[in-house]
């Protein structure tokens, strides 16, 4: 099988977030980076499984500046065979996914692999666009996938439970929790990844359509009211009658 | 002309499809224009999404659209829109919504912003609207570059309010694809407010110590119409289901009340709930990182405070409240 994997690169998840230049931008002051947790943990590591199981090879495409390598450099570490990077600011999932897009159209990928969501960006679009671009089907919030000959069978996160779906390749998903363990990568990966290929492209047109503007950070709380454990009644006042609640 | 896609499931309106009807009704207030809502497959009450402020509802009723597809129902919905002449279309942030959203966007080749929670301004003819990133440890103010507009709605965005009156149902005849994948079983809880939905949380962490002990949480969750949510190491040590596990790797809520039972507030778990409005945090430890994000809190024993918390919940609730 043939399978293509994006990642992303994101703060790490305990980060202090802030922004500079007026809130214009995000301020990676003291910031360390990684791999885009969903990629990393869930779809590459489901792709290397795949790979085990049926052969074939898993590529990683990352659209990043050269200072991102790292991060490429990493997933090849874990296992990804090839790289691609496209070398450009990644400043909205549509210019994203339309360079990704670029890429697969005539690669023949059997599965295009994203995580659910970045974990700054929060926008969950950038496989439904690669999806919509490529005319693939599209299952997003995956939490399984097995084989079933040449059908995969997918498990969907939906809301208060799960969906089971058929599908045969080619196609893309975008996973969350559950479709993988988290992989360590070591050293013998650690080493061969710094000959892998990795491969420069320059990006397509795209347009953005759509812009992140300006930054901030919420007003930071006010201080906790304690309510005494004996006097529950109290608390229930107070979400009552103050914070309106129930 | 602002167009709504209000989302069914087994053939009658979601919650949240009055939701995002409502919210639709106010760009469309905004804009001097109407709302449509399209529903797609059967359905029984779409006259009612008339009351929460569609001028009109459509719905294209084809066998081809009774379970989901991700391509199907964008094709039908890009199609609607586009026929339309819709400028803003609006599609809730809920599970199938989080699938539909970029492929309809690829589709009119409109830019598109997810999980948006406020209306939308207008400035020098561009749409500017806000949304919330890095879970919820920061917000962006978003513009639209492009002269229509996709927007998704994150849940408790606008408390949706019946103020007009139910109106007739449309038929429209689309030419639907046929889908290229085919749902094989649906496992969903029933009779529960899905969490993304909740107004009321009640969500319990490992000071509970035991699966067996989530009676009391049952408990104060049933007397506040909560639905019950859980923190990572409880859902993955499989003491409760997988989609009640909220956080950073689970699902991201805004409820207008989260209360949270023996969680400590780890950073990853803040990450999916502090938006929610006011946080009630009970905890034996006084040094609980959790205090520092909670509006009201408890130090104590959650085995003796919470059934406390929810006897004095009854009392309120019988006092006609
Ligand atoms: C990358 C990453 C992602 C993660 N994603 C998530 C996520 O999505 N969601 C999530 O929840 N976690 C996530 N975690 C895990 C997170 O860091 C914490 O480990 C987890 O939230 C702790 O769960 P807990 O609060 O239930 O348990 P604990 O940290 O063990 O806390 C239990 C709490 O219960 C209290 N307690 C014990 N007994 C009692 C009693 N009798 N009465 C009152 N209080 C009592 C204790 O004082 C303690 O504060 C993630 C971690 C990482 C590294």
């Amino acid at each position: 099988m043939k399978l293509l994997v994006a990642i992303s690169q994101t703060p790490e998840t305990t980060a202090r977030i802030a922004f500079k230049d007026g809130g214009t931008a995000f301020d990676p002051t003291g910031v360390n980076f990684i791999m885009n947790p969903y990629d990393e943990w869930y779809s590459l590591v489901r792709a290397l499984e795949l790979k085990e199981e049926k052969g074939g090879t898993v590529t990683v495409i990352h659209c990043g500046p050269v200072a991102n390598e790292v991060t490429i450099r990493k997933a090849l570490a874990i296992g990804a065979d090839d790289a691609i990077r496209v070398d450009m600011e990644p400043d909205s999932a549509y210019a994203v996914a339309q360079q990704i897009a670029a890429h697969a159209t005539t690669a023949g990928y059997d599965i295009i692999f994203t995580g659910k969501e970045t974990i700054d960006y929060n926008g969950s679009l950038v496989a439904g666009m690669v999806a919509g671009l490529l005319n693939l089907p599209f299952i997003s919030h995956a939490s399984k996938m097995v084989f079933s000959g040449d059908k995969a069978i997918v498990t969907r996160d939906i809301e208060g439970g799960t969906e089971e779906i058929e599908v045969a390749v080619p196609f893309v998903i975008s996973a969350s929790k559950g479709m993988a363990e988290q992989r360590i990568p070591n050293m013998r990966g650690i080493m061969s990844a710094k000959t892998k290929p990795l491969q420069i492209l320059a990006p397509v047109a795209a347009e953005s359509l759509a812009k992140h503007v300006e930054f901030r950070v919420p007003p930071a709380k006010t201080a906790v009211k304690m309510v005494d454990p004996a006097n529950m009644d109290e608390l229930v006042r107070l979400l009552h009658e103050e914070a309106k609640v129930i | 002309m602002i167009m709504v896609f209000a989302e069914t499931q087994d053939g009658k309106i979601k919650r949240s499809a009055l939701e995002s009807v409502y919210y639709g009704s106010k760009v469309a207030a905004a804009q001097g224009t109407t709302c449509a809502a399209l529903v797609l497959g059967q359905v029984e009450d779409g006259g009612k999404l008339g009351a929460y402020g569609a001028n009109e509802v459509w719905q294209v009723n084809d066998a081809k659209l009774a379970s989901f597809d991700s391509q199907t129902y964008a094709e039908v919905i890009a199609k609607v829109a586009a026929d339309k002449q819709a400028n803003v279309i609006i599609l809730p942030d809920s599970s199938n919504g989080k699938s539909l959203t970029g492929l309809v966007a690829v589709k009119l080749k409109a830019g598109v912003l997810s999980g948006v929670n406020k209306l939308p301004e207008w400035k020098d003819g561009k749409l500017y609207v806000e949304r919330a990133l890095f879970s919820g440890k920061a917000f962006a103010s978003c513009r639209i570059d492009s002269s229509n507009a996709v927007l998704s709605i994150a849940g408790n965005t606008l408390k949706p309010v019946a103020e007009g009156s139910e109106v007739a149902v449309t038929s429209l005849t689309v030419d639907v694809p046929d889908a290229k994948t085919k749902v094989l079983s649906v496992n969903r809880s029933v009779g529960i407010v899905p969490l993304p939905e909740a107004e009321v949380v009640v969500s319990a962490g490992r000071g509970m110590k035991d699966p067996s002990n989530w009676g009391i949480v049952e408990d104060l969750a049933s007397v506040l119409g909560a639905t019950t949510a859980c923190s990572r190491p409880v859902a993955d040590s499989g003491w409760r289901p997988h989609h009640e596990h909220v956080g950073q790797t689970g699902i991201a809520i805004r409820p207008n009340l989260y209360i949270a039972i023996g969680i400590s507030g780890a950073i990853q778990h803040l990450a999916g709930v502090n938006s929610s409005k006011v946080i009630v945090v009970i905890n034996k430890d006084p040094e609980a990182p959790f205090f520092k994000a909670a509006d009201y809190g408890v130090v104590g024993d959650l085995f003796e405070v919470v059934p406390r918390l929810t006897e004095a919940i009854k009392k309120l609730k019988s006092a006609g409240h």
